[in-house]
């Protein structure tokens, strides 16, 4: 289809976009046009501008220039409510629930003129049941699972009629067959003429689902294809501009046990966390363990468990054979064991800190930085350089704070500096979350290269693609239990979904 | 239009430019405050910020007094400083000023009349242990229970002022002192007294002690792990458990230390400016310092000049009463202006201004 004829019959054009920030173009003359009915996936990097742009879609975000025209008016939406009025909703990666609110409370905060109580259950029945979302308005929203949870969302755009929907990162906390009733919902809403502006780093996802790609580079328009006709490779290379670096895996003979865990059962300290409940595993020395799993089954407590922030009971975490579990984190680290949490700021690193300060935060033992309780901060810094040189982490130097580089480049960051403490074991949770697909293959490379030689590494992670790219063995998280590890070699989808417990949830729901 | 813009990292220029920026805009505020009351305003802000440093008359008498009134602020803010940098929040500075007062006067006066040279040294140790045991009580409730700090620091201040009525007519009171409550002054205790270590500045053992304070401040924020642990537990806390940081210890160490300093500062000032325990003996700086802590951002070297500017609008404001006849309550508001302003100025700091024709590109 032509340009032209595209912009005749679009629901929403956009010509000219631009956003600037300090220091930054976000947005430089983007022009594309959504058709009625289509799935058009935005692609891009993190930085490439894909947010920006949405976020201006959706009344958010001012933009600096440009026009928007939607079913043949202009389109100037000064807020998110007048972009709803105008039929634009949009489902955010992470979600604006009250936990301890039911799901027709939720749905009703979220509207802007909602029926009463009673009706409003109705409407949330009909529709979840028209749309084949199975949910239940008189459940309290803690106790839903992240699917779920994802659902009251859409729902609650879809209770609006919209016109176009923008899904930002949709599947990031699905199973395999979560995703795939997510999908026949889209497909559903598409046949009755709704446009999906769908924002998405799975590019397997977006051959599967979407008719028309828009690629962004820094900002910029890059290229436009149609996905189904492209392999996930040639998508990849069009938002990197350049040949993609495929992480290369030697096969290793898996050595001796270097961490095992018998048996630990622990309480999460979060009220609406989830206990672990009787894990079991084994990592050997020289391999990697794929920890897949819906998120909240239980990913924070086992790095917490490992890291020495949670304690378990003493004897039931070896490493080497050593017990370790009722160790402090730093005398974890000592003896080799080192770890990174899913969320980078506040956790991983301290964001209004320099690069330097969150260096010593994890590295004051191995790399001997501190001298009887004195900082030695040029031994820091220089640790902090080879961090940032080794990994390449774009930042202009060590003095700058976390919070000011971008994800991906802190994510580099911080599996760099554990990685280079060449520890024994390395346990990472979300090691590419939210991270551009350059970055991210330079990451699980340095993880390959880590065990190949001869550490042992942990990933737990919600990217199954991730882990069959880099595990040997896959074991999934499902309400704090962890399944008995299967070779990753062979493995299908199918045993995957199985073995993250989606199935049952799906039919008691 | 103007709009505020943030900036990706706070200036450093601004941060330390903006307390200029601030006194000479009080300075502007003030003068016209000063002025519409019918004063010359010229004349009042030289009374306020001149004439207690260089004034032929009253210079000699009150530039000491700028060292005595901002060294129990500087000591008692400096502890607090820790604390408030961690998270961890002592209110009740007051209270163990008072108690480490007690403590050490109380040990004092047990030797009367002796001449021993060891008693001062142990009365300053007393007041430190004094302060120190009055904020380890939230300290330890907060541990043991998850009570919250705010509230048991800020209720035992009253417990102490409490205590210091009874003792002053009770069991520290001056068995020669005709039942006036009150204890024995320490001006007639030699041993005891702590006296002016260079005669006629003011420079009495607890300045000297301010300023180790500083220094020692200075030293372990930017210095030492255990600073880098507070720093790291007041901006990331689940980064400070991750990085290995006990917050138990942590808590315990950030109240002790405000406590023990706030216990020093009374300990000085009843063994040397005040000279006495009496009822009324504590005159708020306890409350004062938490706010001497965060005009000087939280960090020593802005203490200590935080501390000598609030010390210096307390002793200008009451020359400004005294010589032009300025009423208190004006006097306060200026004070009260200043704060305002170097606040208000902070957003330089964190945000860029810039003047923009069309706002609606």
């Amino acid at each position: 289809m032509t340009g032209d004829s595209r912009q005749a019959d679009a629901l929403l054009t956009l010509e000219g976009m631009t956003k600037a920030y300090p220091g930054v173009v976000a947005n430089d003359q983007v022009s594309f046009s959504i058709l009625p009915g289509e799935v058009h996936a935005l692609l891009g990097e993190n930085g490439a501008g894909k947010s920006t742009l949405v976020k201006m879609i959706y009344g958010l975000v001012k933009p600096d220039a440009g026009q928007m025209t939607l079913r043949g008016e202009s389109f100037t939406p000064v807020n998110p409510a007048a972009a709803r009025g105008s039929g634009v909703t949009m489902v955010f990666q992470h979600f604006s629930l009250f936990d301890a609110l039911s799901v027709a409370e939720n749905i009703s905060l979220g509207m802007d003129n909602p029926p009463d109580r009673r009706a409003l259950s109705t409407r949330i029945r009909d529709v979840s049941q028209a749309y084949g979302l199975p949910l239940d308005p008189d459940r309290i929203v803690g106790e839903l699972s992240a699917g779920e949870s994802q659902r009251v969302e859409i729902i609650r755009c879809l209770l609006q009629d919209p016109k176009l929907l923008i899904m930002d990162e949709p599947t990031s906390v699905l199973t395999p067959q979560e995703v795939d009733i997510l999908f026949e919902t889209l497909r559903k809403l598409t046949a009755e003429g709704t446009a999906i502006l769908y924002i998405s780093h799975k590019l397997e996802e977006i051959r599967s689902l979407c008719e028309h790609a828009t690629v962004l580079r820094l900002g910029k328009v890059v290229d436009t294809c149609d996905p189904r006709e492209k392999s996930a490779r040639e998508l990849a290379e069009m938002m990197v501009g350049d040949t993609l670096h495929v992480p290369f895996r030697e096969a290793a003979t898996p050595g001796p046990v270097a961490l095992s865990m018998s048996g630990v059962s622990m309480k999460s300290p979060n009220e609406f966390g989830t206990n672990l409940r009787n894990v079991t595993l084994e990592v050997r020395k020289g391999e990697i363990l794929g920890v897949g799993g819906v998120a909240g089954n239980g990913q924070d407590e086992l790095l917490a468990v490992l890291s020495g922030e949670s304690r378990a009971q003493s004897g039931t975490i070896a490493l080497a054979g050593e017990d370790i579990g009722s160790l402090h984190p730093n005398a974890r680290r000592a003896r080799g064991l080192l770890t990174a949490p899913e969320e980078r700021l506040g956790h991983s690193a301290a964001p209004e800190m320099s690069l330097t300060e969150n260096a010593l935060l994890t590295g004051a033992v191995r790399e001997n930085l501190v001298e009887r309780g004195f900082l030695r901060w040029r031994r820091t810094e220089r640790f902090a350089r080879k961090v940032i040189e080794e990994f390449d982490v774009r930042t202009p130097g060590p003095d700058n704070t976390a919070g000011s580089l971008s994800g991906g480049n802190l994510q580099k960051f911080v599996i760099g500096r554990e990685v280079l403490q060449r520890p024994e074991v390395l346990v990472v949770n979300q090691p590419t979350w939210g991270v551009d697909a350059s970055a991210a293959a330079d990451i699980r490379q340095s993880l390959l290269d880590l065990a190949h030689h001869g550490a042992a590494v942990v990933v737990i992670s919600q990217d199954l693609d991730e882990l069959m790219e880099i595990a040997d063995r896959f074991t999934a998280l499902n309400e704090g239990r962890l399944a008995e590890p299967v070779p990753t070699q062979g493995l299908d989808v199918e045993t995957i979904g199985l073995m993250m417990g989606g199935v049952e949830k799906e039919t008691a729901a | 239009m103007i709009h505020l813009e943030k900036r990706p990292q706070p200036s450093r220029f601004w941060a330390g430019f903006t307390p200029i920026l601030a006194v000479i805009a009080t300075m502007i505020a003030g003068g016209i405050m000063f002025w519409m009351l019918g004063k010359d305003p010229l004349e009042a802000i030289r009374t306020i910020f001149w004439d207690p440093l260089f004034h032929e008359t009253f210079g000699p008498y009150s530039r000491p007094q700028l060292l005595v009134k901002a060294a129990p602020l500087i000591l008692i803010a400096i502890g607090l400083s820790l604390g408030f940098r961690a998270g961890i929040w002592n209110i009740g500075a007051e209270g163990q000023y008072i108690m480490g007062a007690i403590c050490g006067a109380g040990v004092g006066l047990a030797f009367y009349p002796s001449d021993s040279i060891l008693i001062f040294p142990a009365m300053v140790l007393a007041g430190a242990i004094g302060g120190w045991a009055w904020a380890m009580i939230p300290g330890l409730l907060k541990v043991k229970f998850g009570t919250n700090e705010i509230l048991v620091s800020l209720m035992l201040v009253y417990v102490a002022e409490n205590l210091l009525a009874s003792v002053s007519q009770g069991l520290l009171q001056n068995p020669e002192g005709m039942g006036f409550p009150g204890s024995r002054n320490f001006r007639d205790f030699p041993a005891a007294y702590n006296t002016e270590i260079i005669g006629g500045t003011g420079m009495h053992w607890g300045v000297a002690a301010a300023f180790i304070a500083v220094i020692f401040a200075y030293v372990l924020l930017t210095r030492h792990m255990l600073g880098f642990q507070v720093r790291l537990t007041g901006q990331a806390p689940r980064a400070a458990r991750f990085a290995g940081v006990n917050p138990t210890r942590l808590i315990l160490f950030c109240l002790g230390t405000s406590g023990a300093l706030a216990g020093l500062a009374g300990l000085f000032e009843v063994s040397g400016p005040a000279g006495q325990v009496t009822i009324d003996f504590n005159s708020g700086y306890g409350f004062t310092a938490i706010i001497v802590a965060f005009l000087g951002r939280l960090h020593p070297i802005g203490i200590l000049l935080a501390g000598l500017l609030m010390a210096l609008t307390y002793i200008g404001g009451e020359l400004a009463q005294l010589m032009l006849g300025l009423p208190g309550a004006a006097i306060q508001m200026f004070q009260g202006m200043l704060m305002f302003f170097l606040l208000a100025m902070d957003v330089l700091s964190h945000y860029r201004i810039r003047f923009n024709k069309n706002a609606t590109a």
